[in-house]
């Protein structure tokens, strides 16, 4: 990469980082609306 | 044709079929990625005049792309939500924002560090290209801050409907921006009358890295409009069902 290296490495890293928090960010999203929901249908339940 | 849209609109319909269809989105999508990573980082030749840094395309362009794709995705469904009143269709344009603004973010870090030594500079406001994708970006921002302002999913949904309609006129400023004014940006390298002015070993890690990115970002959209919709159907009986059951944490 010659005196290039450190911008495109950086670039590329970059992306990857991003594309990992988008996922995990999705993933965690999607966990605590489920138990949120888990959590008051259960209540519910006991309370029946 | 109709029965099958209506079908795929139905809430817990769409929750099921998401989860099968992430899968067959982020495959393809790394698989493509990987490639175009390998082939634009080892494989194509250095560019003439910007010798390796040109190389900063393979991830750039693709974001850029998306940057804009996603602000469309988000104004068309926010309009069919607005006038069809299909929920599904509100809950994708919510899903959307967070990722287009992660994806123009990364459109604009990676222009940053390709400009500064392209151009001797990280940053430059004249230059109608950049300051009209930091202007998407601050649409993102807005969207989701007015909808975070409003308790009423419904009111939200309407209020930034409004706000990502008006917003799209930005993105044909973005993507022309390099013709009608003078720009640090070069011109259109991929759509342009004649064919794309690329040699062939450049040019298709390229487009397998749009492709691939396209796939990563709608494996990213069902998993994100997943959640939302189990946010907003979070009373309904399906929900609860489907809660009790066990299935669909994944």
């Amino acid at each position: 990469m010659g005196p290039y290296g450190f911008y495109v490495w950086s670039c590329f890293a970059l992306t990857a980082i991003v594309l990992v928090i988008c996922e995990w960010r999705a993933r965690i999203r999607h966990r605590h609306v489920y138990r949120d929901i888990e959590v008051r249908v259960k209540a519910l339940g006991d309370t029946e | 044709m109709w029965k099958f849209v209506h079908k795929l609109a139905s809430p817990p319909h769409f929750y099921h079929i998401a989860a099968n269809l992430i899968s067959w989105f982020a495959m393809p999508g790394l698989l493509l990625i990987g490639y175009g990573t390998y082939a634009g980082l080892f494989v194509a030749p250095p560019d003439y005049q910007q010798g390796d840094a040109f190389r900063i395309i393979y991830v750039h362009v693709p974001a850029a792309y998306l940057s804009m794709m996603a602000y469309m995705a988000m104004a068309i469904s926010a309009g069919i939500g607005l006038i069809w009143r299909i929920k599904l269709a509100h809950a994708v344009a919510a899903a959307v924002a967070p990722l287009g603004a992660w994806f123009t973010f990364l459109a604009l870090a990676t222009g940053s560090i390709w400009g500064r030594p392209m151009w001797g500079t990280w940053w430059e406001w004249g230059d109608p290209r950049l300051t009209s994708e930091l202007v998407l970006l601050f649409l993102y921002f807005g969207y989701m801050a007015l909808r975070n302002a409003i308790d009423s999913t419904s009111k939200a949904d309407r209020a930034s409907a409004v706000l990502a309609l008006v917003g799209a006129v930005n993105v044909p400023i973005i993507h022309f921006s390099v013709e009608w004014w003078s720009s640090l940006h070069q011109g259109p390298t991929l759509v342009r009358q004649g064919g794309p002015a690329m040699d062939t070993a450049m040019l298709y890690p390229l487009l397998a890295m749009i492709l691939g990115f396209t796939f990563i970002f709608g494996a990213l959209l069902l998993r994100r409009v997943r959640a939302e919709v189990l946010y907003r159907e979070r009373r309904k009986r399906w929900v609860r069902d489907l809660i009790l059951s066990g299935k669909g944490k994944r």
